[in-house]
Protein backbone atom coordinates (compact mmCIF):
# COMPACT_ATOMS: atom_id res chain seq x y z
CA UNK A 1 0.00 0.00 0.00
CA UNK A 2 1.31 3.27 -0.49
CA UNK A 3 2.03 5.71 2.45
CA UNK A 4 -0.80 7.97 2.68
CA UNK A 5 -0.21 11.49 2.34
CA UNK A 6 -1.86 12.96 5.06
CA UNK A 7 -3.29 11.22 8.13
CA UNK A 8 -4.37 11.90 11.40
CA UNK A 9 -3.57 9.11 14.26
CA UNK A 10 -6.32 9.25 17.50
CA UNK A 11 -6.99 12.51 17.43
CA UNK A 12 -9.39 13.46 20.27
CA UNK A 13 -10.93 16.93 21.14
CA UNK A 14 -13.48 17.99 23.72
CA UNK A 15 -15.45 21.25 23.67
CA UNK A 16 -15.84 21.22 27.98
CA UNK A 17 -18.07 17.96 28.27
CA UNK A 18 -18.89 17.61 24.57
CA UNK A 19 -16.72 15.47 22.43
CA UNK A 20 -16.47 16.63 19.06
CA UNK A 21 -13.72 14.50 18.01
CA UNK A 22 -13.03 10.64 19.49
CA UNK A 23 -9.80 8.66 18.77
CA UNK A 24 -10.39 9.75 14.92
CA UNK A 25 -7.44 7.82 12.85
CA UNK A 26 -8.42 8.79 8.90
CA UNK A 27 -6.04 8.92 5.52
CA UNK A 28 -5.98 10.21 2.10
CA UNK A 29 -3.86 8.19 -0.10
CA UNK A 30 -2.46 9.57 -3.38
CA UNK A 31 -5.21 10.04 -6.10
CA UNK A 32 -7.69 9.64 -3.56
CA UNK A 33 -10.73 11.64 -2.73
CA UNK A 34 -11.59 10.49 1.16
CA UNK A 35 -15.58 11.77 1.57
CA UNK A 36 -15.83 12.49 5.09
CA UNK A 37 -19.77 13.07 5.66
CA UNK A 38 -21.82 12.49 8.83
CA UNK A 39 -24.97 14.94 10.32
CA UNK A 40 -24.93 18.53 11.29
CA UNK A 41 -23.00 18.88 14.44
CA UNK A 42 -21.24 15.31 13.54
CA UNK A 43 -17.65 17.23 14.07
CA UNK A 44 -16.53 17.14 10.33
CA UNK A 45 -15.15 20.85 10.75
CA UNK A 46 -13.98 20.43 14.11
CA UNK A 47 -11.80 17.32 12.67
CA UNK A 48 -11.24 19.79 9.42
CA UNK A 49 -9.44 22.41 11.59
CA UNK A 50 -7.39 20.00 13.28
CA UNK A 51 -5.92 19.08 10.32
CA UNK A 52 -5.35 22.04 8.62
CA UNK A 53 -4.65 23.80 11.87
CA UNK A 54 -5.83 26.50 13.56
CA UNK A 55 -7.06 23.87 16.50
CA UNK A 56 -4.92 21.73 18.64
CA UNK A 57 -6.53 18.58 19.19
CA UNK A 58 -5.95 17.28 22.78
CA UNK A 59 -4.23 14.22 22.28
CA UNK A 60 -3.52 12.28 19.17
CA UNK A 61 -1.07 13.35 15.97
CA UNK A 62 -1.68 15.14 12.66
CA UNK A 63 0.79 13.60 9.45
CA UNK A 64 1.30 14.98 6.63
CA UNK A 65 3.54 13.66 4.14
CA UNK A 66 5.40 11.98 6.88
CA UNK A 67 6.25 14.65 8.47
CA UNK A 68 4.14 15.15 12.35
CA UNK A 69 2.55 18.47 11.91
CA UNK A 70 0.47 18.78 14.73
CA UNK A 71 2.58 21.42 16.70
CA UNK A 72 2.61 23.71 13.27
CA UNK A 73 0.20 26.48 12.87
CA UNK A 74 -2.02 26.59 9.57
CA UNK A 75 0.31 28.85 7.79
CA UNK A 76 3.25 26.42 8.48
CA UNK A 77 1.02 23.43 7.20
CA UNK A 78 -0.03 25.44 4.52
CA UNK A 79 3.59 26.34 3.52
CA UNK A 80 4.18 22.33 3.01
CA UNK A 81 1.52 22.20 0.51
CA UNK A 82 -2.14 21.81 2.37
CA UNK A 83 -4.47 23.47 0.25
CA UNK A 84 -7.85 24.27 1.84
CA UNK A 85 -10.91 25.59 1.40
CA UNK A 86 -13.47 26.70 4.24
CA UNK A 87 -17.64 25.84 5.09
CA UNK A 88 -18.13 29.83 5.51
CA UNK A 89 -15.88 31.62 3.18
CA UNK A 90 -12.73 33.57 4.44
CA UNK A 91 -12.32 35.89 1.46
CA UNK A 92 -10.81 39.38 1.51
CA UNK A 93 -14.17 40.77 0.44
CA UNK A 94 -12.98 44.01 -0.03
CA UNK A 95 -10.64 43.05 -2.40
CA UNK A 96 -10.81 42.28 -5.91
CA UNK A 97 -10.82 38.88 -7.07
CA UNK A 98 -7.38 38.97 -8.70
CA UNK A 99 -6.28 40.42 -5.54
CA UNK A 100 -7.33 37.09 -3.60
CA UNK A 101 -6.34 35.36 -6.06
CA UNK A 102 -2.94 36.96 -5.92
CA UNK A 103 -2.27 36.35 -2.37
CA UNK A 104 -2.44 32.82 -2.97
CA UNK A 105 0.53 32.76 -5.44
CA UNK A 106 2.51 35.18 -2.59
CA UNK A 107 1.93 32.95 0.23
CA UNK A 108 2.61 29.75 -2.26
CA UNK A 109 5.86 31.18 -3.88
CA UNK A 110 6.21 35.15 -3.12
CA UNK A 111 7.54 36.84 -0.70
CA UNK A 112 4.21 38.83 0.93
CA UNK A 113 6.67 40.47 3.41
CA UNK A 114 8.06 42.39 0.45
CA UNK A 115 7.59 46.90 0.51
CA UNK A 116 9.10 47.49 -2.71
CA UNK A 117 7.09 46.40 -6.51
CA UNK A 118 3.81 45.81 -7.06
CA UNK A 119 2.11 43.18 -5.68
CA UNK A 120 -0.42 43.02 -9.15
CA UNK A 121 2.84 43.71 -11.32
CA UNK A 122 2.81 41.56 -14.44
CA UNK A 123 5.00 37.93 -13.52
CA UNK A 124 5.09 34.41 -12.60
CA UNK A 125 2.66 35.16 -9.47
CA UNK A 126 0.23 37.02 -11.58
CA UNK A 127 0.36 34.75 -13.97
CA UNK A 128 0.20 31.86 -11.41
CA UNK A 129 -2.99 33.53 -9.94
CA UNK A 130 -4.80 34.30 -13.18
CA UNK A 131 -4.22 30.97 -14.49
CA UNK A 132 -6.35 29.40 -11.21
CA UNK A 133 -8.76 31.91 -11.88
CA UNK A 134 -9.13 30.70 -15.77
CA UNK A 135 -9.28 26.72 -14.16
CA UNK A 136 -12.45 27.92 -12.26
CA UNK A 137 -14.16 30.28 -14.62
CA UNK A 138 -13.64 33.28 -13.12
CA UNK A 139 -11.12 35.15 -15.10
CA UNK A 140 -13.35 37.40 -16.60
CA UNK A 141 -14.63 38.72 -13.32
CA UNK A 142 -11.20 39.46 -11.61
CA UNK A 143 -11.56 42.88 -11.69
CA UNK A 144 -14.78 42.32 -9.35
CA UNK A 145 -15.01 43.17 -5.55
CA UNK A 146 -15.22 40.02 -4.00
CA UNK A 147 -18.49 41.12 -1.66
CA UNK A 148 -20.01 41.87 -5.64
CA UNK A 149 -19.36 38.02 -6.65
CA UNK A 150 -22.49 35.40 -6.10
CA UNK A 151 -22.33 32.71 -3.50
CA UNK A 152 -21.66 29.98 -5.94
CA UNK A 153 -18.58 32.57 -7.52
CA UNK A 154 -17.42 33.33 -3.78
CA UNK A 155 -16.83 29.31 -3.88
CA UNK A 156 -14.88 28.93 -7.23
CA UNK A 157 -12.70 31.61 -6.08
CA UNK A 158 -11.93 29.67 -2.49
CA UNK A 159 -11.11 27.29 -4.39
CA UNK A 160 -8.86 29.17 -7.03
CA UNK A 161 -7.10 30.58 -4.24
CA UNK A 162 -6.03 26.78 -2.80
CA UNK A 163 -5.07 26.00 -6.33
CA UNK A 164 -2.59 28.93 -6.51
CA UNK A 165 -1.15 26.88 -4.05
CA UNK A 166 0.09 23.81 -6.24
CA UNK A 167 -1.03 21.70 -3.06
CA UNK A 168 -0.03 18.21 -2.43
CA UNK A 169 -3.32 17.68 -0.82
CA UNK A 170 -6.44 19.39 -0.37
CA UNK A 171 -8.88 19.35 2.41
CA UNK A 172 -12.23 21.08 1.32
CA UNK A 173 -15.53 21.72 4.13
CA UNK A 174 -18.59 21.12 2.19
CA UNK A 175 -17.52 23.36 -1.33
CA UNK A 176 -20.70 22.50 -2.74
CA UNK A 177 -23.15 24.36 -0.01
CA UNK A 178 -25.20 26.69 -1.31
CA UNK A 179 -24.15 25.94 -4.99
CA UNK A 180 -27.44 24.38 -6.38
CA UNK A 181 -27.82 21.73 -8.70
CA UNK A 182 -25.93 22.90 -11.67
CA UNK A 183 -23.07 24.84 -9.72
CA UNK A 184 -22.51 21.42 -7.34
CA UNK A 185 -22.80 19.88 -11.15
CA UNK A 186 -19.57 21.56 -12.71
CA UNK A 187 -17.96 21.53 -9.08
CA UNK A 188 -17.98 17.83 -9.13
CA UNK A 189 -16.73 17.15 -12.36
CA UNK A 190 -14.04 19.75 -11.54
CA UNK A 191 -12.89 17.94 -8.18
CA UNK A 192 -12.97 14.63 -10.19
CA UNK A 193 -9.93 15.89 -12.18
CA UNK A 194 -8.25 17.64 -9.35
CA UNK A 195 -7.75 14.32 -7.65
CA UNK A 196 -5.03 13.57 -10.12
CA UNK A 197 -2.60 16.35 -8.80
CA UNK A 198 -3.52 16.16 -5.70
CA UNK A 199 -5.97 14.12 -2.98
CA UNK A 200 -8.83 15.39 -1.44
CA UNK A 201 -10.28 15.31 1.32
CA UNK A 202 -13.63 16.00 1.14
CA UNK A 203 -16.72 17.25 3.57
CA UNK A 204 -19.71 17.07 1.70
CA UNK A 205 -23.20 16.80 2.48
CA UNK A 206 -24.45 16.63 -1.57
CA UNK A 207 -24.57 13.02 -1.21
CA UNK A 208 -25.04 12.63 -4.78
CA UNK A 209 -21.55 14.56 -5.25
CA UNK A 210 -19.68 12.34 -2.38
CA UNK A 211 -21.17 9.17 -4.41
CA UNK A 212 -19.91 10.43 -7.84
CA UNK A 213 -16.56 11.30 -6.54
CA UNK A 214 -15.73 9.24 -3.40
CA UNK A 215 -13.32 6.48 -3.68
CA UNK A 216 -13.66 6.09 0.20
CA UNK A 217 -16.30 7.67 2.57
CA UNK A 218 -15.52 7.58 6.37
CA UNK A 219 -18.61 8.38 8.32
CA UNK A 220 -18.31 10.78 11.68
CA UNK A 221 -21.20 10.85 14.02
CA UNK A 222 -21.21 12.05 17.62
CA UNK A 223 -17.23 12.84 16.96
CA UNK A 224 -16.51 9.29 16.39
CA UNK A 225 -15.58 7.24 12.59
CA UNK A 226 -18.12 4.41 13.14
CA UNK A 227 -17.33 3.11 9.49
CA UNK A 228 -14.88 3.80 6.21
CA UNK A 229 -15.27 1.81 3.32
CA UNK A 230 -15.47 2.11 -0.66
CA UNK A 231 -19.32 3.70 -1.59
CA UNK A 232 -20.65 0.25 -2.12
CA UNK A 233 -19.64 -0.61 1.41
CA UNK A 234 -20.73 2.19 2.95
CA UNK A 235 -23.82 2.37 1.22
CA UNK A 236 -24.75 -1.44 2.23
CA UNK A 237 -23.11 -0.90 6.48
CA UNK A 238 -26.20 -1.36 8.37
CA UNK A 239 -25.32 1.30 10.76
CA UNK A 240 -24.76 3.88 8.67
CA UNK A 241 -28.14 3.54 7.53
CA UNK A 242 -29.46 3.63 10.71
CA UNK A 243 -27.85 6.04 12.09
CA UNK A 244 -26.85 8.40 9.20
CA UNK A 245 -28.98 7.56 6.00
CA UNK A 246 -31.57 7.97 8.51
CA UNK A 247 -33.95 4.28 7.19
CA UNK A 248 -35.03 1.87 9.89
CA UNK A 249 -32.88 -1.02 9.69
CA UNK B 1 -7.59 60.49 -12.48
CA UNK B 2 -10.36 59.85 -10.46
CA UNK B 3 -11.98 61.96 -8.06
CA UNK B 4 -10.09 60.66 -5.31
CA UNK B 5 -6.52 61.48 -6.80
CA UNK B 6 -7.91 65.17 -8.02
CA UNK B 7 -8.79 65.63 -4.73
CA UNK B 8 -5.04 64.88 -3.07
CA UNK B 9 -3.87 66.82 -5.98
CA UNK B 10 -5.74 69.46 -4.60
CA UNK B 11 -5.11 69.16 -0.99
CA UNK B 12 -0.98 69.35 -1.93
CA UNK B 13 -1.37 72.37 -3.85
CA UNK B 14 -2.90 74.28 -1.31
CA UNK B 15 -0.25 72.70 1.01
CA UNK B 16 2.04 74.69 -1.12
CA UNK B 17 0.24 77.58 -2.37
CA UNK B 18 -1.31 79.07 1.41
CA UNK B 19 1.74 78.78 2.99
CA UNK B 20 3.53 80.49 0.50
CA UNK B 21 0.72 83.66 0.17
CA UNK B 22 1.15 83.64 3.95
CA UNK B 23 4.69 83.76 3.82
CA UNK B 24 3.98 87.22 0.93
CA UNK B 25 1.46 88.74 2.70
CA UNK B 26 4.02 88.29 6.49
CA UNK B 27 1.59 86.44 8.24
CA UNK B 28 4.11 84.03 10.10
CA UNK B 29 1.15 83.00 11.82
CA UNK B 30 -0.15 81.06 9.37
CA UNK B 31 3.07 79.05 8.05
CA UNK B 32 3.12 77.84 11.63
CA UNK B 33 -0.08 76.27 11.75
CA UNK B 34 1.06 74.74 8.46
CA UNK B 35 3.41 73.29 9.78
CA UNK B 36 1.55 72.39 12.86
CA UNK B 37 -0.69 70.20 10.40
CA UNK B 38 1.68 68.85 8.19
CA UNK B 39 4.18 67.26 11.30
CA UNK B 40 0.35 65.48 12.77
CA UNK B 41 -0.13 64.76 9.30
CA UNK B 42 2.72 62.83 9.24
CA UNK B 43 2.02 60.97 12.78
CA UNK B 44 -1.23 60.26 11.10
CA UNK B 45 0.49 59.06 7.90
CA UNK B 46 2.34 56.71 10.48
CA UNK B 47 -0.72 55.70 12.57
CA UNK B 48 -3.05 55.33 9.33
CA UNK B 49 -0.49 51.93 8.54
CA UNK B 50 -1.52 50.51 11.32
CA UNK B 51 -5.34 51.36 11.92
CA UNK B 52 -6.17 51.79 7.77
CA UNK B 53 -4.39 48.86 6.43
CA UNK B 54 -3.97 47.17 9.68
CA UNK B 55 -7.29 47.47 11.42
CA UNK B 56 -5.36 47.75 14.72
CA UNK B 57 -6.67 50.33 16.85
CA UNK B 58 -3.19 51.27 18.97
CA UNK B 59 -4.36 53.81 21.43
CA UNK B 60 -0.27 53.51 22.37
CA UNK B 61 0.95 55.59 19.30
CA UNK B 62 1.81 58.71 21.72
CA UNK B 63 4.63 56.56 22.86
CA UNK B 64 6.36 56.71 19.18
CA UNK B 65 5.58 60.37 18.96
CA UNK B 66 7.02 61.10 22.30
CA UNK B 67 10.10 59.25 22.03
CA UNK B 68 10.56 61.05 18.09
CA UNK B 69 10.22 64.25 20.60
CA UNK B 70 12.48 63.47 23.11
CA UNK B 71 15.22 61.84 20.75
CA UNK B 72 15.87 65.70 19.53
CA UNK B 73 15.07 67.47 23.04
CA UNK B 74 17.82 64.37 24.53
CA UNK B 75 20.45 65.41 21.69
CA UNK B 76 19.81 68.96 21.49
CA UNK B 77 19.73 70.07 25.00
CA UNK B 78 23.44 68.02 25.14
CA UNK B 79 24.67 69.98 22.06
CA UNK B 80 23.61 73.25 23.91
CA UNK B 81 24.90 72.61 27.31
CA UNK B 82 28.23 70.84 25.51
CA UNK B 83 27.52 68.24 27.85
CA UNK B 84 28.07 64.34 26.13
CA UNK B 85 25.50 61.77 26.79
CA UNK B 86 27.79 59.67 27.54
CA UNK B 87 31.58 59.43 28.50
CA UNK B 88 32.70 55.79 28.92
CA UNK B 89 32.99 53.46 27.49
CA UNK B 90 32.75 56.12 24.41
CA UNK B 91 32.36 59.31 24.05
CA UNK B 92 28.28 60.13 22.92
CA UNK B 93 27.71 63.76 21.94
CA UNK B 94 24.35 65.58 21.60
CA UNK B 95 23.85 67.00 18.21
CA UNK B 96 21.33 70.03 16.05
CA UNK B 97 22.11 68.53 13.22
CA UNK B 98 18.20 66.98 12.05
CA UNK B 99 19.30 64.38 9.77
CA UNK B 100 21.11 62.79 12.89
CA UNK B 101 18.46 63.66 14.85
CA UNK B 102 15.70 62.35 12.70
CA UNK B 103 17.30 59.21 12.28
CA UNK B 104 17.59 58.66 16.38
CA UNK B 105 14.10 59.24 16.64
CA UNK B 106 13.13 56.82 13.76
CA UNK B 107 15.51 54.24 14.78
CA UNK B 108 14.29 54.46 18.60
CA UNK B 109 10.57 54.77 17.70
CA UNK B 110 11.22 51.45 16.12
CA UNK B 111 12.91 49.46 18.38
CA UNK B 112 10.18 50.50 21.02
CA UNK B 113 7.58 49.97 18.20
CA UNK B 114 9.04 46.50 17.81
CA UNK B 115 9.43 45.62 21.28
CA UNK B 116 5.44 47.11 22.33
CA UNK B 117 4.31 45.30 18.95
CA UNK B 118 5.74 41.47 20.07
CA UNK B 119 3.91 42.31 23.18
CA UNK B 120 0.41 43.47 22.57
CA UNK B 121 -0.35 41.85 18.88
CA UNK B 122 -0.55 38.70 20.36
CA UNK B 123 -3.51 39.82 21.81
CA UNK B 124 -7.08 41.59 19.89
CA UNK B 125 -9.59 43.97 20.06
CA UNK B 126 -10.20 45.83 23.37
CA UNK B 127 -7.49 43.49 25.01
CA UNK B 128 -4.99 45.05 22.16
CA UNK B 129 -6.01 48.43 22.54
CA UNK B 130 -5.89 48.69 26.49
CA UNK B 131 -2.00 47.18 26.09
CA UNK B 132 -1.16 49.71 23.73
CA UNK B 133 -2.65 52.18 26.13
CA UNK B 134 -1.04 50.96 29.16
CA UNK B 135 2.42 51.15 27.11
CA UNK B 136 2.08 54.60 25.81
CA UNK B 137 1.06 55.31 29.67
CA UNK B 138 4.11 53.97 31.08
CA UNK B 139 5.74 56.54 28.91
CA UNK B 140 4.27 58.90 29.87
CA UNK B 141 4.77 58.36 33.60
CA UNK B 142 8.57 57.62 32.83
CA UNK B 143 8.93 61.17 31.23
CA UNK B 144 7.16 62.74 34.01
CA UNK B 145 9.79 61.04 36.46
CA UNK B 146 12.79 61.43 34.56
CA UNK B 147 14.48 64.55 36.29
CA UNK B 148 17.57 64.72 34.15
CA UNK B 149 15.42 65.80 31.01
CA UNK B 150 12.93 68.01 32.74
CA UNK B 151 10.49 65.55 34.19
CA UNK B 152 6.89 67.66 34.31
CA UNK B 153 8.20 70.64 32.82
CA UNK B 154 9.58 69.46 29.93
CA UNK B 155 12.51 70.06 28.16
CA UNK B 156 13.33 73.62 25.93
CA UNK B 157 15.82 74.22 23.27
CA UNK B 158 16.67 77.45 22.02
CA UNK B 159 17.75 77.66 19.02
CA UNK B 160 15.55 75.38 15.92
CA UNK B 161 18.25 72.43 15.15
CA UNK B 162 19.80 73.09 11.41
CA UNK B 163 19.53 70.93 8.43
CA UNK B 164 22.37 71.88 6.13
CA UNK B 165 21.27 74.33 2.89
CA UNK B 166 18.34 75.79 4.92
CA UNK B 167 17.80 78.14 7.69
CA UNK B 168 15.28 76.46 9.83
CA UNK B 169 14.81 79.62 11.92
CA UNK B 170 12.67 81.01 8.70
CA UNK B 171 8.87 79.86 9.24
CA UNK B 172 8.89 79.03 5.56
CA UNK B 173 11.74 77.19 5.14
CA UNK B 174 11.11 75.13 7.86
CA UNK B 175 7.61 74.63 6.64
CA UNK B 176 9.24 73.33 2.93
CA UNK B 177 11.09 71.01 4.84
CA UNK B 178 8.42 69.01 6.84
CA UNK B 179 6.47 69.25 3.35
CA UNK B 180 8.52 67.64 1.76
CA UNK B 181 8.74 64.81 4.68
CA UNK B 182 5.55 64.49 4.70
CA UNK B 183 5.15 64.03 0.91
CA UNK B 184 7.86 61.74 1.24
CA UNK B 185 6.03 59.86 3.62
CA UNK B 186 2.87 59.61 1.36
CA UNK B 187 4.64 58.17 -1.25
CA UNK B 188 6.36 55.61 0.87
CA UNK B 189 2.36 54.72 2.35
CA UNK B 190 1.10 54.50 -1.64
CA UNK B 191 4.16 51.92 -2.18
CA UNK B 192 3.27 50.05 0.73
CA UNK B 193 -0.41 49.60 -0.43
CA UNK B 194 0.45 48.38 -3.65
CA UNK B 195 3.10 46.23 -2.49
CA UNK B 196 2.87 42.75 -1.72
CA UNK B 197 2.98 43.54 1.76
CA UNK B 198 0.20 45.47 1.46
CA UNK B 199 -1.98 43.26 -0.23
CA UNK B 200 -1.18 40.93 2.73
CA UNK B 201 -1.81 43.20 5.60
CA UNK B 202 -4.94 44.60 4.12
CA UNK B 203 -5.98 40.83 3.07
CA UNK B 204 -5.09 40.04 7.14
CA UNK B 205 -7.49 42.78 8.43
CA UNK B 206 -10.18 41.28 6.78
CA UNK B 207 -9.79 37.78 7.28
CA UNK B 208 -6.84 36.40 9.42
CA UNK B 209 -7.39 32.82 8.35
CA UNK B 210 -7.85 33.75 4.96
CA UNK B 211 -4.00 34.87 5.22
CA UNK B 212 -2.93 31.90 6.98
CA UNK B 213 -4.41 29.82 4.78
CA UNK B 214 -2.27 30.54 2.32
CA UNK B 215 0.44 30.24 4.14
CA UNK B 216 1.40 33.55 5.56
CA UNK B 217 2.14 34.29 9.33
CA UNK B 218 -0.63 37.64 10.26
CA UNK B 219 1.46 38.01 13.16
CA UNK B 220 4.37 38.90 11.09
CA UNK B 221 2.79 41.10 8.90
CA UNK B 222 0.98 43.14 11.80
CA UNK B 223 4.17 43.28 13.60
CA UNK B 224 6.18 44.75 10.68
CA UNK B 225 3.36 47.06 10.38
CA UNK B 226 3.70 48.22 13.58
CA UNK B 227 7.16 49.26 13.50
CA UNK B 228 7.15 51.02 10.39
CA UNK B 229 4.05 52.95 11.47
CA UNK B 230 5.80 53.49 14.93
CA UNK B 231 8.98 54.80 12.96
CA UNK B 232 7.01 57.56 10.80
CA UNK B 233 5.20 58.70 13.78
CA UNK B 234 8.37 58.95 15.63
CA UNK B 235 9.67 60.87 12.93
CA UNK B 236 6.69 63.34 13.12
CA UNK B 237 7.80 63.49 16.78
CA UNK B 238 10.90 64.94 16.44
CA UNK B 239 9.45 67.73 13.95
CA UNK B 240 6.58 68.49 16.22
CA UNK B 241 9.29 69.15 18.97
CA UNK B 242 11.55 71.20 16.64
CA UNK B 243 8.06 73.24 15.48
CA UNK B 244 7.68 74.20 19.57
CA UNK B 245 11.37 74.01 20.25
CA UNK B 246 10.18 72.48 22.79
CA UNK B 247 9.87 68.67 24.66
CA UNK B 248 7.07 67.52 27.22
CA UNK B 249 5.37 64.55 29.20
CA UNK B 250 2.09 65.86 27.26
CA UNK B 251 3.62 64.46 23.66
CA UNK B 252 3.18 60.67 25.79
CA UNK B 253 -0.17 61.39 27.00
CA UNK B 254 -3.18 59.33 25.73
CA UNK B 255 -5.07 62.35 24.83
CA UNK B 256 -2.25 62.85 22.09
CA UNK B 257 -2.55 59.26 20.78
CA UNK B 258 -6.53 59.72 20.61
CA UNK B 259 -6.31 63.21 18.77
CA UNK B 260 -3.99 61.77 16.34
CA UNK B 261 -6.67 58.94 15.95
CA UNK B 262 -9.43 60.98 15.75
CA UNK B 263 -8.33 62.95 13.02
CA UNK B 264 -7.17 59.95 11.16
CA UNK B 265 -10.65 59.18 11.06
CA UNK B 266 -12.38 62.29 10.75
CA UNK B 267 -9.98 62.55 7.42
CA UNK B 268 -10.44 58.94 6.44
CA UNK B 269 -9.61 56.03 7.80
CA UNK B 270 -7.39 53.43 5.24
CA UNK B 271 -7.35 56.59 2.95
CA UNK B 272 -3.73 57.93 1.52
CA UNK B 273 -4.69 60.95 2.28
CA UNK B 274 -7.16 60.63 5.38
CA UNK B 275 -4.56 61.84 7.77
CA UNK B 276 -4.01 64.91 5.67
CA UNK B 277 -7.11 66.19 5.82
CA UNK B 278 -7.97 64.98 9.14
CA UNK B 279 -4.67 67.01 10.33
CA UNK B 280 -5.69 70.26 8.29
CA UNK B 281 -9.14 70.08 9.55
CA UNK B 282 -8.15 69.36 13.36
CA UNK B 283 -5.84 72.32 12.78
CA UNK B 284 -8.07 74.80 11.57
CA UNK B 285 -10.95 73.71 14.07
CA UNK B 286 -8.77 73.97 17.01
CA UNK B 287 -8.18 77.60 15.63
CA UNK B 288 -11.68 78.59 14.93
CA UNK B 289 -13.11 76.79 17.36
CA UNK B 290 -10.56 77.16 19.89
CA UNK B 291 -11.14 80.81 19.38
CA UNK B 292 -14.82 81.06 20.16
CA UNK B 293 -14.52 78.76 23.37
CA UNK B 294 -12.12 76.72 25.52
CA UNK B 295 -14.55 73.66 25.09
CA UNK B 296 -13.75 73.61 21.25
CA UNK B 297 -13.41 69.60 22.25
CA UNK B 298 -17.22 69.52 22.81
CA UNK B 299 -17.68 70.39 19.20
CA UNK B 300 -14.73 67.86 17.82
CA UNK B 301 -16.41 65.30 19.29
CA UNK B 302 -20.09 65.97 17.69
CA UNK B 303 -18.34 66.10 14.14
CA UNK B 304 -16.19 63.04 14.84
CA UNK B 305 -19.46 61.60 16.08
CA UNK B 306 -21.14 62.45 12.83
CA UNK B 307 -18.17 61.33 10.74
CA UNK B 308 -18.54 58.11 12.33
CA UNK B 309 -21.84 57.72 11.94
CA UNK B 310 -22.76 58.89 8.46
CA UNK B 311 -19.59 58.50 6.61
CA UNK B 312 -17.43 55.70 7.12
CA UNK B 313 -14.80 56.70 4.59
CA UNK B 314 -14.44 59.91 6.64
CA UNK B 315 -14.25 63.12 4.48
CA UNK B 316 -12.40 61.31 1.75
CA UNK B 317 -14.79 59.25 1.68
CA UNK B 318 -17.94 61.82 1.28
CA UNK B 319 -15.90 63.86 -1.07
CA UNK B 320 -14.30 61.01 -3.16
CA UNK B 321 -16.79 57.46 -2.63
CA UNK B 322 -15.65 54.55 -2.42
CA UNK B 323 -12.67 53.66 -2.82
CA UNK B 324 -11.80 52.32 -6.27
CA UNK B 325 -10.37 48.89 -6.07
CA UNK B 326 -6.88 48.68 -7.25
CA UNK B 327 -6.08 47.46 -10.82
N1 LIG C 1 -14.98 26.28 19.51
C1 LIG C 1 -16.00 25.50 19.95
N2 LIG C 1 -16.38 25.55 21.25
C2 LIG C 1 -17.39 24.78 21.69
N3 LIG C 1 -18.06 23.91 20.95
C3 LIG C 1 -17.73 23.80 19.65
C4 LIG C 1 -16.68 24.60 19.08
N4 LIG C 1 -16.57 24.27 17.77
C5 LIG C 1 -17.49 23.34 17.53
N5 LIG C 1 -18.19 23.03 18.65
C6 LIG C 1 -19.23 22.03 18.75
O1 LIG C 1 -18.69 20.81 18.30
C7 LIG C 1 -19.67 20.06 17.58
C8 LIG C 1 -19.15 19.74 16.21
O2 LIG C 1 -19.15 20.91 15.44
P1 LIG C 1 -18.66 20.93 13.93
O3 LIG C 1 -18.75 22.32 13.44
O4 LIG C 1 -17.35 20.27 13.82
O5 LIG C 1 -19.78 20.03 13.22
P2 LIG C 1 -19.95 19.71 11.67
O6 LIG C 1 -19.95 18.25 11.55
O7 LIG C 1 -18.98 20.45 10.85
O8 LIG C 1 -21.42 20.25 11.42
P3 LIG C 1 -22.05 20.91 10.10
O9 LIG C 1 -22.46 19.80 9.21
O10 LIG C 1 -23.24 21.66 10.62
O11 LIG C 1 -21.05 21.79 9.49
C9 LIG C 1 -20.93 20.92 17.56
O12 LIG C 1 -21.77 20.45 18.59
C10 LIG C 1 -20.42 22.30 17.86
O13 LIG C 1 -21.42 23.04 18.52
MG1 LIG D 1 -19.08 21.88 9.45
Amino acid sequence: MTEPVLATKGISKSFGALTASKDISIDLRPGEIHALIGPNGAGKSTLIKQIAGGLRPDTGRVLFRGEDVTGLAAYQRARRGLGRTFQISTLAMEDTVLQNAVLGALGAAGNPYRIVGRALAGGALRDRAEAALVRVGLAEKRMQRTSDLSHGQRRQLEVAVALTLSPKAFVMDEPMAGLGAAGSKALTGFLDGLRAEAPILLVEHDMDAVFALADRISVLVYGEVIATGTVDVIRKNPEVRRAYLGEEA
Amino acid sequence: MNREQMFNAAMIGALVIVPLWAHLVDEPFYITLATRAAILALAGVGLNIVLGMGGLISLGHAAFFGIGGYAMGILASHAQSYEPILMSPFLIEGTKFMPVIWLVAIVAAGLAALVIGALSLRTSGAYFIMITLAFGQMFFYFAISWPSYGGEDGLSIYVRNGFPGLNTLVPIQFYGLCLVILILALGFSAMLARSAFGLALNAARQSAERVETVGIQPFRLRLMAFVISGMITGLSGALFADLNRFVSPTMFSWQTSGEIMIFVILGGVARLFGPVVGAVLFILLEHVLGGLSEFWHVYLGLLLLIIVLFARGGIIGLIAGREAAHD
